[in-house]
């Protein structure tokens, strides 16, 4: 399933006098006559996966355009309070229902007497309009997006450790530690996502944890966290199932290393791979699970913002205003696609043969 | 086959058992929850609100509570908190909504991925299959309630081609009652299409360079006998544990937010009201419905892979 680890740690990287263009191979100087261009010291360069992989990576364009717009809406998000204070002067949070603002040189109420908010103006102030308590969509959009991938980023991390951790220690030591992890992943697995996301979420919001408060973001992403681990840990477990019982597994046992020293060494480096595809697979799904939470209201809470409470907010006005829905939700669609084609140029790079799947 | 079947029904015990009491654990650990004061209502006194308390057992210790709650349940009489209605009859009147859902839908979706992934695979490379990896892809980056809601918005309220929300009984009028499914169909397909066929599409090209592939051409198969009998029926084994996992979950209620979005009284529905109101039985209940499902087809799913593949043989 992995490319195979022809230098587990480090080796691969050994590259002999590759040109830059990446067409590295025997180089003949003219007038010299060669018999046998494989002879000693004319092997073509060794090229590790990692390598490969890149050279892969370049030649795929869409995958770095796809990159390039989400870099793109991550900087805008990043900038939002820039936005705020000096485009649109408004904080995302400021109501202001009673306001007016011009619009084709007409002055609108924000909010009509109805209270139907106005729709894009496409002027510093109200860009994409308002939402049903006056505040500016634009604001509230780039806000949300901050919310909606630090969400997805602290979810990924959260899945990405517990996740190769469970699938490490299940894998390798089987046995008793198998016997309480897996059954306990194959109960997360075997729940709908949806329902279990959505009833921690509730409750949580509720009362909180501890000393984090019910309004906390750490809420919405500890749960998808939690929720996508067991996604993850079980291709790892198969993963180092298999490894364990590889030569150069073997010969580490010979030699004296111990379970830990084996298992970081040896057995996590040539799991990288497979994290990596993992990657952005699970941070596509860790945004669209938030916005699913969110939408139920078991997500992120009010005051705050993310895609998915927009998204939500607008439908109840979507025959009426329709970008107000829209625009959250053409957001949240063009970064979980440019995401999702990254992550399949990174996986068809690095393994085109891997097979990976995650419900919703 | 029977110890297959006994270490299923053990391991369907166990799931059940371990659901309810995930459940259960999560609303007791909430600090401010109190179900007595949603019961006892809005300007209940402080007495009212222990009589209640009282009444509905939630002075007791937890697993007092917790057994309580169970033998409510599968003796039929457990009630929600909000409305005081039979949870177990809720759900019972709510089922047909959610299996005339989701049954075409999954039909539409099998069908659709086999379809889209076997045009895509047979062209690899070229247009079409670019088109439909694409439109897959798509597929996978729409959120459902997002989807749902734009349907809506197009074709119920702009040009109004399909009625707006709303369930008619099969029973009453077959036509009116696919005629208000279709857009909560195409909402539900839509995502597991692009998912399935992108799935489908790795697996068919995996498989050509098999060495059965071969052998089934060189005995003089055609394309199309080779393709069908051999490629295809391999190919689809991985979908089909997909399949019986994805279809549990939604006959159980995880189609809540389509439900929601298209008012369909669903199980679904059901469940949604349900955890906006924190009424903890029909979470349970439906959360315990759902896990029967899951168990249910795993076992239907082990016993179609083990008819497609004769190597595997039913141990459990």
């Amino acid at each position: 399933m992995i490319p195979e680890p022809d230098g587990a740690r480090g080796g691969s990287e050994v590259v002999a006098g590759a040109s830059p263009g990446g067409t590295a191979g025997i180089v003949i100087t003219p007038g010299e006559r060669v018999a046998d261009p494989w002879a000693e010291g004319r092997h073509p360069p060794a090229i590790g996966p990692w390598r490969l992989a890149a050279r892969r990576l370049r030649r795929n364009y869409v995958a770095q355009a796809f990159l390039v717009l989400f870099l793109l809406i991550v900087v805008a998000c990043l900038l939002a309070p820039l936005y705020a204070s000096d485009i649109a002067h408004i904080s995302p949070n400021a109501n202001n229902i009673t306001g007016t603002v011009s619009v084709a040189g007409k002055m609108v109420d924000v909010v009509s007497p109805d209270g139907v908010p106005v729709g894009p103006t496409f002027g510093s102030h109200y860009f994409f309009g308002a939402d049903s308590n006056g505040r500016d969509l634009a604001v509230r959009l780039l806000y949300g997006g901050r919310t909606s991938l630090l969400i997805g980023a602290i979810a990924t991390a959260i899945i990405i450790v517990f996740g190769t951790l469970a699938g490490l220690l299940t894998g390798y030591f089987r046995g008793v530690v198998d016997m309480i992890l897996r059954p306990l992943m194959e109960l997360i697995w075997s729940f709908p996502v949806v329902i279990l996301g959505v009833a921690l979420g509730t409750a949580l919001a509720l009362g909180g944890i501890g000393p984090i408060k019910g309004n906390s973001l750490f809420i919405p992403a500890f749960i998808i966290g939690v929720v996508y681990i067991p996604y993850l840990g079980k291709p790892i477990r198969g993963e180092v199932l298999r490894l364990r019982e590889q030569d150069f597994t073997e010969a580490a046992r010979v030699q004296g290393m111990g379970s830990w020293r084996i298992m970081l060494s040896e057995i996590l480096p040539n799991l990288a791979s497979l994290i990596t595809v993992f990657v952005p697979m699970m941070l596509a799904y860790s945004i669209l699970l938030e916005a699913y939470l969110s939408f139920l209201g078991a997500g992120v809470q009010a005051p705050n913002a993310s895609w998915g409470t927009l998204i939500s907010d607008g439908l109840n006005y979507i025959q009426t205003t329709p970008t107000f829905s829209l625009i959250p939700g053409a957001m949240l669609v063009l970064t979980v696609l440019s995401i999702n084609v990254v992550g399949d140029g990174i996986r068809d790079a690095l393994d085109p043969r891997a097979q990976v799947r995650v419900r919703t | 086959m029977g110890r297959f079947a006994v270490r299923r029904l053990a391991s369907a015990i166990l799931l059940l058992f371990a659901t309810s009491v995930v459940v259960f654990a999560i609303f007791e650990v909430i600090p401010s929850y109190n179900p007595a004061r949603a019961i006892a209502g809005r300007n209940a006194t402080p007495t009212t609100v222990a009589e209640v308390s009282h009444k509905f057992g939630f002075d007791k210790p937890v697993y007092v509570q917790y057994a309580d709650t169970m033998e409510l349940i599968f003796t039929g009489q457990v009630i929600d908190y909000n409305d005081n209605l039979n949870v177990d009859s809720q759900i019972a009147q709510r089922f047909p909504v959610t299996v005339s859902l989701v049954v075409p839908a999954a039909l539409i979706w099998l069908a659709g991925a086999i379809v889209l992934g076997s045009i895509s695979a047979l062209r690899v490379g070229g247009l079409s299959d670019r088109g439909l990896m694409v439109a897959a892809i798509l597929g996978v980056s729409i959120p459902v309630f997002l989807l749902a809601a734009v349907l809506l918005y197009a074709f119920a309220f702009k040009l109004s081609w399909f009625p707006n929300t709303g369930y008619i009984q099969l029973s009453s009028n077959p036509a009116q009652w696919a005629y208000h499914l279709v857009l909560p169909w195409i909402s539900i397909a839509v995502l597991s299409i692009g998912f399935y066929s992108r799935v489908l599409r790795s697996n068919l090209l995996d498989m050509v360079n098999e060495d059965f592939v071969r052998t089934a051409r060189a005995k003089g198969l055609t394309g199309r006998q080779v393709f069908v009998r051999h490629v295809l029926r391999n190919s689809l084994m991985p979908i089909v544990t997909m399949f019986g996992l994805d279809f549990a979950t939604l006959l159980g209620g995880a189609a809540l937010v389509t439900e929601t979005v298209f008012n369909l009284p669903g199980v679904g529905q059901y469940e949604a009201q349900a955890i906006g109101n924190l009424d903890v039985p029909p979470i349970l209940v439906g959360a315990m419905f759902t896990a029967f499902f899951v168990v249910l087809f795993g076992a239907i799913s082990d016993i179609v892979y083990a008819l497609l593949d004769p190597r595997v043989r039913l141990t459990g």
